[in-house]
């Protein structure tokens, strides 16, 4: 069983999939390297290749963090990213488990997809079954993850104990090409699911009653959901870290709300923040050779903060005229009443 | 009788051959072991304006979620347009208007966009085209919220929320329109237009199922009234209705003596 699903999953295979990816990397790296030359940025010269990477992989996590987690907040599902991050962890250690035990040669970064996918569809079928999404489960769910993810980790010390801290905070320097190439196919997988079902997600988050009673499969698209949570979640993992990587799902979306009046501008603006929490972010930790995920979330909370004040604002000084309400005209409708 | 058959002819979907929109046969539920509603059995009729009232408790909102199809019966036999309830799909043929409860309270979302969701069942995946915004701006124009169009919803007084909701049944453009005690919270003159607006929509030919609480609304308007708590107590015009002691029965005296208009 393990060497069926280890037969595609093994990176000499992997690697030549991911082909066309690396050719894109060499590209994408190509222009950082002209833009380090015409506009002085030491930080991406040409021999910081990993910076490049970096890059590359905070400018998706931007996209489809604040993507994701817009349907996620506003359905009181904060947590759920959270859940996910932990048993991703368990994921990651699982893998390198498998690796030291029976030499499987598989990137952490698959068995944390597969075991964070299993782990999604897990909560959702719970609560479907319960009919509530309970704060308990998510915390059982999150908790039996890590205990599961140290105690893997613990039974094979010494040679594992060093590698894991990369993926708790998250690291820019260890994004492998292969990394930011799982990372583009999680992107592609995530953006195209979202860009198809748009209209479903948007209804089934604003009400699901109603979603249901126009003839959405509610429970599929939540399931689809959760396990998009999953795949960003783990996509984002090797620079935010486990810890970290759900506060770019809540953080950016939660400021967004304070200042946006439509849905699409929501997701606009939650966007932009997530970039620059992302990008200014990385550049910090790089100058300040620290962690990546904790100035990324810090300024992201700096963001959120300033779009607070912003919404107070708005609310003060913006429109407030209250326009004129239209009587309810029955006589609109085609044939007259009277 | 003759206009009763002319309004069905007209609306091409529903009449032709099978005019039982809902059928509900012998049916119990509960959500535990026991009965929310039990031995159900009712028939609504395309063009009909039906009522269910009955106290707190007495699961209407119950029988609602069974009759869309949103919960299965424990026993017994529901059709929602001829096919069983839980396998229905076909969205675009019911608009359907909760308790104001039901949606999220705190996302960003304009009136408009909103509405626009009326039109997801007809789109399925593509995109909005010219013709279904402006099904959409109609539709704010008959509730009378077209200069709200771009507010946010949560901005919104109770009332004026409602009319969005209202105004995305409309946009749906259904031959079922499924109100979940749709005026809680919307102001007393508006409550009134909004009958009016039920009514002329009746006389289109759209079959109207009301669920309300409100009992002086649904004598005032509906031609069918339902009465409901736990069984059925009453089914019958609403001339009939006022005159029967099925209130009696299902609110207890206090409350009869109150709702009996």
């Amino acid at each position: 069983m393990i060497d069926v699903l280890a037969m595609p999953l093994q990176t000499g295979g992997l690697d030549a999939l991911l082909g066309p990816l690396y050719w894109f990397l060499e590209l994408w790296s190509g222009v950082l390297t002209w833009l380090a030359k015409i506009a002085d940025i030491r930080m991406i010269q040409e021999q910081n290749a990993f910076m490049h990477r970096a890059f590359l992989v905070g400018i998706c996590i931007g996209v489809m963090a604040p993507l994701i987690g817009t349907f996620l907040v506003h359905r009181q599902l904060a947590l759920i990213g959270d859940a996910l991050a932990h048993t991703a962890f368990a994921g990651v250690a699982i893998g390198l488990f498998l690796n030291s035990v029976i030499n499987l040669g598989v990137t952490p970064y698959l068995t944390a997809v597969v075991v964070a996918m299993i782990a999604a569809l897990l909560i959702e079928v719970i609560s479907e079954a319960t009919d509530a999404y309970n704060d308990v489960s998510m915390a059982i769910v999150l908790s039996t993850g890590f205990a599961l993810g140290t105690t893997l980790i613990s039974i094979n010390a010494g040679g594992l104990t060093v590698s894991v801290e990369r993926y708790l905070f998250g690291n820019l320097s260890t994004v492998t090409p292969q990394a930011a190439a799982i990372l583009l196919v999680l992107f592609a997988i995530v953006i195209g699911v979202v860009g198809l079902t748009r209209n479903q997600l948007l209804y089934v988050t604003f009400d699901e009653t109603a979603a249901a009673v126009s003839g959405l499969p509610v429970n599929w698209y939540n399931r689809i959901m959760v396990m998009l949570t999953a795949l960003v979640v783990v996509g984002a993992m090797q620079i935010m870290g486990v810890i970290l990587v759900a506060a770019m799902l809540v953080v950016p979306v939660a400021g967004a709300s304070q200042v946006s009046r439509s849905f699409n501008e929501a997701v606009l603006v939650s966007v932009i923040l997530a970039e620059i929490s992302v990008i200014v972010g990385i550049a910090f930790a790089y100058h300040l050779g620290a962690t990546a995920g904790g100035i990324v979330v810090l300024v992201a909370v700096t963001l959120y903060t300033g779009a607070v004040v912003v919404g107070k604002l708005q609310t003060v000084y913006g429109d407030n005229s209250m326009p004129e309400m239209g009587s309810i005209n029955a006589n609109e409708t085609e044939s007259a009443a009277d | 009788m003759s206009t009763h058959t002319e309004r069905e002819t007209t609306t091409d979907q529903t009449a032709a051959s099978h005019s039982q929109l809902i059928e509900v046969t012998d049916v119990n539920f509960g959500y535990t072991a026991t009965p929310v509603v039990r031995d159900i059995s009712l028939q609504i009729e395309a063009g009909e304006y039906v009522a269910i009232v009955g106290p707190n408790g007495s699961g209407k909102s119950t029988l609602m979620k069974l009759m869309m199809g949103l919960v299965k019966p424990d026993e017994g036999r529901i059709r929602l347009f001829s096919e069983p309830a839980h396998k229905f799909d076909d969205g675009s043929r019911i608009g359907y208007v909760a308790q104001h409860a039901s949606a999220s309270k705190e996302m960003p979302i304009t009136v408009r966009e909103v509405i626009k969701m009326g039109r997801f069942p007809h789109i399925g995946f593509g995109r909005l085209s010219a013709a279904d915004w402006e099904i959409v701006d109609q539709a704010l124009e008959t509730v009378g919220m077209s200069a709200f169009a771009n507010r946010r919803v949560t901005n919104l007084s109770g009332g004026q929320r409602q009319r969005a909701f209202i105004a995305r049944a409309l946009a749906s453009e259904a031959d079922l329109l499924v109100l979940d005690e749709p005026t809680v919270g919307v102001d007393a003159e508006s409550v009134e237009a909004f009958y009016d607006l039920l009514e002329a929509l009746n006389d289109e030919g759209i079959t109207i199922l009301l669920i309300e609480h409100d009992l002086s609304a649904v004598t005032n308007h509906a031609e069918r009234v339902v009465c409901l708590n736990g069984q059925i107590h009453f089914d019958g015009p609403t001339e009939a209705f006022v005159e029967s002691d099925a209130l009696v029965q299902a609110f207890g005296t206090a409350a009869a003596g109150l709702g009996g208009v």
